[in-house]
């Protein structure tokens, strides 16, 4: 691609490449704007949400997926952790020039097929083509429209003494993933992305569980920091079992050898949930039932304590401090 | 000092200072001035206390030299000033009332038995004969009982126990020895000791001076027993029982940490150590802390007591309870602290410890603050504290000329044997050795202390210091308590601070030229975002500036570089160049056999998290793998440098050290290369590990002074002060300490406040206060 050079003949031949791939009648020319029926919206619930978010990876290409499709998914995740049912989502993308047309293709194609598997369409976009050294190869923003139902009422506020704490499954893959697919690192077999978008999932979730308090996907920075979040703006002690910390035997060594605790690493299919202790189990079986929840386990639960502090027992029976990381996991040892 | 002397008829009023409340001092000045024949009065005050006398002024020049040569064991006069008293006294010498209102008496460190009361423990014609509680003003517990203040017996765990009538009368008598000792006790009215069944619902119980026994035959046969101390919980069992000792490793979850041991006496501790001198005062001592002596004696304790060292630490029994108990052993116990793993040493009813100990001797007495065992080294002739908790907090330290006027401020102190610092009044007020803030348990306790000093020492800071380190979780404390109270924050470079711990304890004053501080460190932040930790830094209270370093190399994996040493020599072959550790060359380095260094060469490349450090703490890392010394991981923070220098000591006298390359840049690098060829050369001849790890320490040590004098040459200055966790290594800290000597230079050295990161508060707080009178 050369920036300008074929001008608008460039910019449209761009264009089509999206507008192929995400196909659907409701696409808008580009540069125009989508247009939602509201009585349409309305059958869903009674409150729209919406959420943006800008996606920069290296590698662009990662075992278990791509900037498309981790563009599709984070966006998907934010409503639906939410209580919003994800339904449209827009699709604004900067091009580093010299990134080839082909490469364009595989990352629309796999938008579009990440949005049909999530349910949502996209149905309006943007593109760019930037200097060479304007953006390091490719930028993708995605904004989303999805619906509330009546009565879905999620906080962090919510969360009470003796709440369960839940994941999905396994923890740290798509950090270690990426990790792995920087650089030479000599791993024996790559570890995969958890990249997937979880409306599914979190809807039977809230089906078996209706008054679960809260949902966050723990993205950059891992569950660590968003329990800190959680903590922190519920105002309440939080404690999770080493023991019962769902990891991947590979994500564990390959987190040995950096040095690195995956309790910090990046997720991108992962929900962490706050649940009444009642509803714990039937949340819990509700998970395990999802293709996307076969490993989900209670993890810990709301504890007695100091406001805003988590820790973590430990396999050998102490409580540790599972602090929020001003910077890098950097070594605190003297 | 002296008094020139005055007119016979005039009286004289005598103002000292230091700590001198609650200590036995005015009974004791009582007794001193009655057997001169001087007639007056002594009181306390809120400044201290007040002597006032009339006589023959000899005899007044006489007392004071008896108050200052020989007060009371736990007294300790700072100071005297003198000045005419034109008020009435009395015809004889008498205590007075105290003036304004109560005294308000300090909190004194907690004591060790002392020998009168030891006396009595064991004369069956003493009321307290065989009593575990017994204890006067010159023993006995204070930190560890104090709820609040003012401290008196209701502001302690000794409050429930109301005093009987003679223990009431040997309280309010001015010349008794337990004269306002508030933890005063007897078997009547005082705590009582039991032994426990650990874990079960209806527990059993046995009590009375028959607890002991009972405890005592169970660690005959081989158990371990919990045993409540003064400060904690202690785990016992039979030092010379490998099979308890083995089992007791395993129920505490510790590998390989050594664990400390407690005699009946001195004779006892001389059958499995040599005990020079200052080891033996250090012993005996009030304090009485665990003394790391070198295991050198006709006998010897199971290998799994200190796994791989060639040192233990012995203390002798520091309260009746512990004393009582070990009477009955002709033998050494184990006394590890009780806890399990990295946990804080339990102090409620010892149930935490039901998975180890089936029964524990324990009382009725509450321990209200945890204050752990210390630990000291003597090296260099002087005794050396490594942990300064038990017999040492919270005593203030007195900050050198030019403090006086600084403004009270609170150090939050580091992350690993993290400790606080209270400035107040131109004292350091150190916090007992806290531990590792990571720990929850811990860090609640770090809390909770550092509410109790700021109530004890009614302290109110004006600003708050804390090390640079943005992870630590003392500094975001301090950070968070900035906020709330809106006060300023100072942050310290982790080795400025260790360096002005030590100007600090040494008395350096405030205005001092810049002398050279050499940290020997594990890890700290350093202010060009790298990890710093073998610094040389031309510094003074207020900055420094970074004249030497050791080479900086990659940590691979962060703090998995701390707990893995073949990490760090493998980076440093690989900084040192030339290595090519290949599998053909695996022979040179046996603990990199195996190992994923592909993967740790594509993190080095990439950076990823693989910082630089030049850290002393992972160059002894590194070369204790390269002898196979926990070349795989250490079980403990130090183990690997701990078991080098083990080693050392076993290798014969040996004068060359390996070279390490001096460059001659602005900011030199102390470059370990050539000493790596010459490890592989020796390896490959065949030479001993114990040769090898000396001609390390010794080769590291000459470099060190060799800066040092090059510096000088440039930079003028004549003091050099030696600081960091490195310098608890005795061949280390001697082999440096003499060549500077040598050398001509004034060496400061750390002995009240530990080298390591238990002193990083006390650089804090003098760092702070420097910048807050500027
Ligand atoms: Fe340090
Ligand atoms: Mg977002
Ligand atoms: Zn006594
Ligand atoms: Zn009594």
């Amino acid at each position: 691609l050369a920036h300008g050079g074929g001008g608008k003949a460039m910019k449209d031949l761009i264009d089509d490449v999206f507008v192929a791939a995400f196909d659907n009648p409701m696409l808008a020319p580009l540069d125009d704007s989508a247009r939602m029926d509201l009585l349409d919206l309305a059958q869903y619930g009674d409150r729209l949400a919406l959420t943006t978010d800008s996606f920069v990876v290296d590698p662009l290409v990662f075992p278990g997926g791509d900037i498309g499709k981790l563009a599709v998914c984070g966006t998907v995740n934010d409503l639906a952790v939410g209580g919003a049912l994800p339904l449209y989502l827009s699709c604004a993308v900067i091009i580093e020039e010299g990134v080839s047309i082909d490469f364009l293709r595989q990352i629309a194609r796999s938008m579009a097929a990440t949005a049909q598997e999530a349910g949502v369409k996209i149905v309006t976009g943007d593109t760019k083509v930037v200097n060479k050294g304007a953006c390091d190869q490719m930028f993708i923003t995605t904004t989303g429209v999805g619906v509330v139902a009546a009565g879905v009422e999620l906080g962090a506020h919510r969360a009470r003494l003796g709440d369960a704490l839940l994941v999905n499954g396994l923890l740290g893959d798509h950090g270690a993933a990426i990790l792995g697919a920087r650089g030479d690192m000599a791993l024996q077999s790559p570890i995969e992305s958890d990249c997937a978008p979880l409306q599914g999932l979190i809807a039977s979730l809230l089906n078996a569980a209706p008054n679960t308090r809260f949902m966050r996907d723990p993205t950059r920075g891992g569950v660590a920091t968003v329990l800190n979040e959680i903590a922190e703006a519920a105002q309440v002690a939080i404690e999770i079992d080493e023991a019962v910390t769902p990891l991947r035997d590979e994500v564990r060594g390959f987190c040995e050898i950096l040095g690195l605790d995956p309790l910090y690493l990046a997720n991108e299919g992962k929900i962490v949930a706050i649940v009444p202790s009642d509803e714990a189990e039937q949340a819990l079986e509700a998970m395990r039932a999802h293709p996307l929840g076969r490993q989900a386990a209670i993890i810990g639960s709301v504890v007695a304590g100091e406001p805003g502090r988590v820790t973590m027992r430990t396999i050998f029976g102490g409580r540790r401090i599972v602090d929020m990381l001003v910077g890098e996991q950097l070594p605190r040892i003297c | 000092m002296s008094f020139a002397a005055v007119e016979p008829s005039q009286a004289l009023e005598f103002r000292v200072r230091g700590r001198v409340q609650g200590v036995g001092f005015r009974p004791a000045v009582w007794r001193m001035a009655r057997e001169l024949g001087l007639a007056g009065e002594v009181l306390n005050d809120g400044e201290g206390v007040l002597l006032r006398v009339k006589g023959d002024p000899s005899r007044i020049a006489a007392l004071l030299r008896r108050i200052e040569r020989d007060p009371p064991p736990l007294a300790h006069v700072d100071g005297i000033e003198r000045r005419y008293y034109s008020g009435h006294l009395p015809l004889d010498f008498r205590i007075a009332e105290s003036i304004g209102g109560p005294a308000c008496t300090q909190v004194t460190p907690d004591a060790a038995l002392c020998g009168a009361c030891a006396a009595e423990l064991r004369n069956p014609d003493e009321r307290r004969y065989r009593y575990p509680f017994t204890n006067c003003t010159h023993c006995g517990p204070r930190l560890s009982i104090v709820t609040a203040i003012p401290y008196d017996r209701a502001t302690t765990t000794m409050a429930p126990f109301e005093l009987c009538a003679a223990c009431e009368a040997e309280y309010r008598n001015p010349i008794d020895r337990r004269f306002h000792a508030e933890a005063v006790a007897c078997p009547s009215c005082g705590p009582t000791a039991s032994v426990v069944a650990l874990g079960q619902a209806e527990a059993p119980r046995a009590g009375g001076a028959d607890a002991v026994e009972i405890a005592a035959r169970r660690i005959a046969r081989g158990e371990i027993i919990a045993v409540k101390g003064l400060g904690g919980y202690h785990l016992a069992c039979d030092a010379t029982n490998a099979e308890t000792v083995a089992r007791l490793r395993g129920l505490k979850r510790r590998d390989a940490k050594p664990f400390a041991l407690m005699a009946r006496d001195l004779a006892v501790i001389r059958r499995y150590c040599a005990i020079d001198a200052v080891e033996e005062r250090a012993l005996t001592s009030v304090e009485a802390p665990i003394v790391l002596l070198r295991a050198k004696g006709p006998e010897h304790l199971p290998e799994a007591v200190a796994p791989g060292l060639a040192t233990l630490g012995f203390m002798l029994p520091t309260t009746p309870l512990h004393l009582l108990l070990i009477d009955q052993f002709e033998h050494p116990l184990v006394m590890t602290s009780g806890n399990i793993s990295d946990e804080p040493a339990v102090i409620d009813d010892g149930e935490a410890l039901a998975e180890i100990a089936a029964f524990a001797l324990t009382h009725d007495r509450d321990i209200a603050n945890r204050v752990d065992d210390s630990v000291v080294r003597v090296m260099a002739a002087r005794s050396r504290v490594l942990r300064r908790a038990r017999g040492y907090a919270p005593a203030p330290l007195r900050l050198p000329s030019g403090f006086e006027m600084a403004p009270d401020l609170l150090a939050m102190g580091g992350e690993l044997k993290a400790t606080f610092c209270l400035v107040k009044d131109g004292q350091a007020i150190l916090s007992q050795h806290q531990g590792d803030l990571e720990n929850a348990a811990t860090l609640d306790d770090y809390k909770k202390n550092l509410a109790l000093f700021r109530s004890l020492f009614d302290h109110a800071p004006t600003a708050i210091v804390v090390d640079r380190h943005p992870e630590y979780l003392s500094s975001k404390l301090g950070r968070a308590e900035t906020d709330t109270r809106a006060l300023p924050l100072i942050d310290v470079q982790h080795h400025h601070a260790h360096v002005a711990a030590c100007f600090a304890e040494n008395g350096r004053p405030l205005h001092a030229p810049p002398a050279l501080g050499i940290v020997l460190d594990g890890l700290g932040f350093g202010d060009d975002g790298a990890i710093w930790g073998g610094e040389f830094l031309l510094a003074n209270y207020l900055g420094y500036e970074r004249l030497a370093r050791l080479k900086p190399v990659a940590m691979p994996g962060g703090a998995q570089a701390v707990r893995e040493p073949w990490r760090n020599l493998y980076a440093h072959l690989k900084a040192a160049g030339d290595f090519d550790a290949t599998p053909s060359t695996f022979g040179d380095w046996r603990a990199l056999e195996g190992k994923p260094l592909a993967t740790i060469d594509g993190m080095i490349a990439r950076g990823l998290n693989s910082p630089l450090a030049s850290s002393c703490g992972r160059l002894f890392d590194a070369v204790a793998a390269a002898l196979g010394v926990c070349a795989d991981r250490q079980a403990y923070e130090g183990e690997a440098g701990a078991r080098l220098e083990a080693l050392a000591a076993a290798a014969p006298n040996e004068m060359r050290g390996y070279a390490l390359r001096i460059s001659e840049p602005a900011l030199i690098d102390v470059d370990p290369a050539p000493m790596w060829r010459a490890i592989r050369d020796d390896l490959r001849q065949g030479v001993s590990a114990q040769t090898i790890a000396r001609r390390f320490h010794l080769g590291l040590a000459q470099s060190i002074t060799e800066v040092a004098v090059r510096l000088a040459a440039a930079r003028r200055f004549e003091t050099v002060a030696l600081s960091g966790g490195c310098f608890q290594n005795r061949l280390l800290f001697e082999s440096v300490y003499d060549g500077l000597c040598e050398a001509g230079f004034t060496v400061l050295t750390h002995a009240d406040a530990p080298a390591n990161d238990g002193g990083l508060s006390l650089g804090q707080a003098a760092v702070g206060a420097a910048h807050l009178m500027r």
